[in-house]
């Protein structure tokens, strides 16, 4: 039987006193760290159409600064109670998620939906844990596999924003489909590319569409588990659609098609330029070092998610190239 | 020429800015470590046992800030116009395995590319010994803490790996005012013998050699270099067809390829 795990472990002394080390500066960090205000994520919702907000988050990437609150969740005000769309980066942020919708509607929460597996979209779940979270049993698989390996990454990207976070898995798998919520209905579409399994919900009551991370707004799309290929016919068949309103998973709100074409054309181009420096027998280290067009230039932390795209998808294309 | 240690500093902090490239034609030797790493003198003893040493920034090591896959961090090795290399050694400082390889240009350029495995944030470095016996360091600094969206390594558990051992896939590129650029993957699994339970098994040597048979150029690997390695070499431009591939691995495990 092959051997599967082929880690280094840290058995030798120099891991074990640089571990020391680590955890020496940690503690450092947070003492000071907890000597500051309390980490506060400052939520304030944002009106899409009446009766449904966005907290839109920046554009940028995880940093100590922002808390990991780069993402857009959002909240639906029904006749029978809110519904929550994605729930942040960190326990911390869904309580203060929970807690803003609460004390400004006045009306309990009674369904989350989760768009994805990624780690930004749903380490807030602890604080619904009493309310049913929902997804595609695709989102649901992903976050077993990968959840508590996103919420390492996490802390060591956050530190202390991530207090007691753990990834909790939703609770109720959800069928693509329409049906009716609170007087609005609501239809669920099973969508990949992003991640294997992407969760759009669009409301036909309002005209409000929630494409998860299939859409990035002036900013540069993540492809840590893309397939671009099926994120590309993925776009195509949210452009079929007849919204009024559109609420990426990253960036602002936006009526019109233009964050859907930014995104496609990224990838597309994306993938050609990559295969092209494969073509022409460049090294990954040199792949990194490329030139990037003007054209993209208006998406946020272009270069720095440019080097992690050839950091995450080269190995595989460099190993597909020989077989 | 040579600048002070100051200036250096001032380097390291600018050259994201670009103002390196207002300065770019001092080329910086210096004897202290750029990196300002306390582990440097620990591995001037271990990897070049002490022998005399210039750090030069003519030999130009690529590895990314940030390693989003600790098993697959890209790295190049490019030694810059420094008269004839006898060997480069690549090594990570803070690596359980420092070791990471060691190559051997011959009759090809002084550069080299692969991929390897880290545990933690190290600088990484490579050493060229030039004809005086000096080696020319250079490096730099690796953050490996976490990486966001980074899936944890599905490793590639292929029921019939034992199949596919040691199978060269190679092409050579001709290229317009370039050399040569040879690329070849090795399948194999690479395993460090860190893990538990699961002893080194490794590549440890290869040899690239011309029709004729004569040695170009050869490579000792070790265990941190990734699984099934893929190496690129750049060669004289349009000299060498027929190349062959010769190795083993820790397990005495031969390699032998005629390259395409
Ligand atoms: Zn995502």
């Amino acid at each position: 039987m092959k051997p599967t795990v082929r880690f280094f472990q840290p058995h030798d002394n120099v891991s074990i006193l640089m571990r020391t080390f680590s955890v020496l500066i940690l503690f450092i960090l947070t003492i000071q760290v907890s000597k500051a205000a309390e980490l506060d994520y400052n939520l304030i919702a944002e009106p899409v159409v009446e009766g449904t907000y966005v907290f839109v988050g920046s554009t940028k990437y995880f940093s100590k600064q922002n808390g990991g609150n780069i993402v857009n969740t959002a909240y639906i005000v029904t006749n029978a109670g809110v519904v929550v769309i994605d729930t942040g980066p960190s326990y911390r942020y869904g309580k203060q998620m929970r807690d803003y919708i609460e004390s400004t509607t006045g009306l309990s929460i009674i369904k989350v939906f989760i768009t994805h597996h990624h780690p930004d979209h749903f380490l807030g779940n602890q604080a619904f844990n009493d309310v049913p979270i929902a997804s595609l049993s695709g989102v649901i698989n992903g976050i077993k596999l990968q959840g508590n390996a996103f919420t390492d990454n996490l802390y060591a990207l956050i530190g202390d924003w991530m207090k007691e976070t753990e990834a909790y898995i939703p609770t109720e798998v959800i069928v693509p489909g329409k049906f009716s919520i609170g007087g609005h209905e609501i239809e669920i579409i099973a969508l990949d590319g992003h991640t294997d399994s992407d969760m759009v919900i669009y409301d036909h009551t309002t005209g409000v569409l929630f494409p998860g991370d299939l859409v990035f707004h002036n900013r540069t799309p993540a492809v840590a588990n893309a397939n671009i290929q099926h994120w590309l016919d993925s776009i195509s068949k949210l452009q079929e659609l007849n919204y009024k309103y559109m609420v990426p998973g990253h960036g602002a709100v936006i009526s019109d098609e233009h964050a859907m074409i930014q995104t496609r054309d990224y990838l597309s181009w994306l993938h050609k330029h990559l295969q092209n420096a494969l073509d022409r027998g460049l090294a990954m280290s040199e792949a990194l070092t490329l030139e990037l067009p003007a054209s993209f230039q208006s998406l946020d932390i272009l270069h720095e998610e440019y080097k992690r795209a050839v950091l995450q998808l080269y190995p595989d294309m460099e190993q597909n190239y020989f077989n | 020429m040579s600048i002070n240690i100051k200036q250096r500093f001032y380097f390291k902090i600018f050259s994201s800015l670009s103002l390196i490239a207002a300065v770019n034609f001092v080329y910086a030797q210096t004897s202290v470590d750029p990196l300002d790493a306390p582990t440097w003198e620990t591995v001037h003893k271990t990897m070049l046992f002490n022998e005399e040493v210039v750090f030069d920034e003519r030999v130009k090591v690529v590895v990314p800030d940030v390693a989003e896959d600790p098993m697959n961090v890209p790295v190049s090795v490019r030694v810059g116009d420094i008269g004839e290399i006898e060997e480069i050694r690549v090594f990570a400082d803070l690596n359980p395995i420092q070791k990471i390889l060691n190559f051997y240009p011959g009759k090809i350029e002084p550069f080299i590319a692969f991929r390897f495995k880290v545990q933690q944030s190290t600088p990484v470095r490579a050493a060229a010994r030039t004809k005086d016996g000096v080696w020319h360091v250079g490096g730099h600094w690796l953050d490996a803490t976490g990486g966001g969206c980074t899936a944890p390594s599905v490793s590639s558990g292929l029921a019939n790996w034992e199949d596919t051992l040691g199978d060269v896939k190679s092409r050579l590129w001709s290229r317009k005012d370039q050399p040569d650029r040879l690329r070849f993957r090795i399948m194999h699994p690479m395993d460090t013998g860190l893990a538990s339970g699961i002893p080194a098994f490794y590549i440890e040597l290869l040899e690239l050699k011309d029709s004729n048979g004569d040695l170009l150029a050869h490579i000792e690997s070790y265990q941190p270099v990734s699984e099934n390695p893929f190496f690129s070499l750049d060669l004289e431009s349009n000299r060498y067809q027929g190349l062959t591939l010769t190795g083993h691995d820790n397990n005495g495990n031969q390699i032998n390829k005629v390259l395409q």
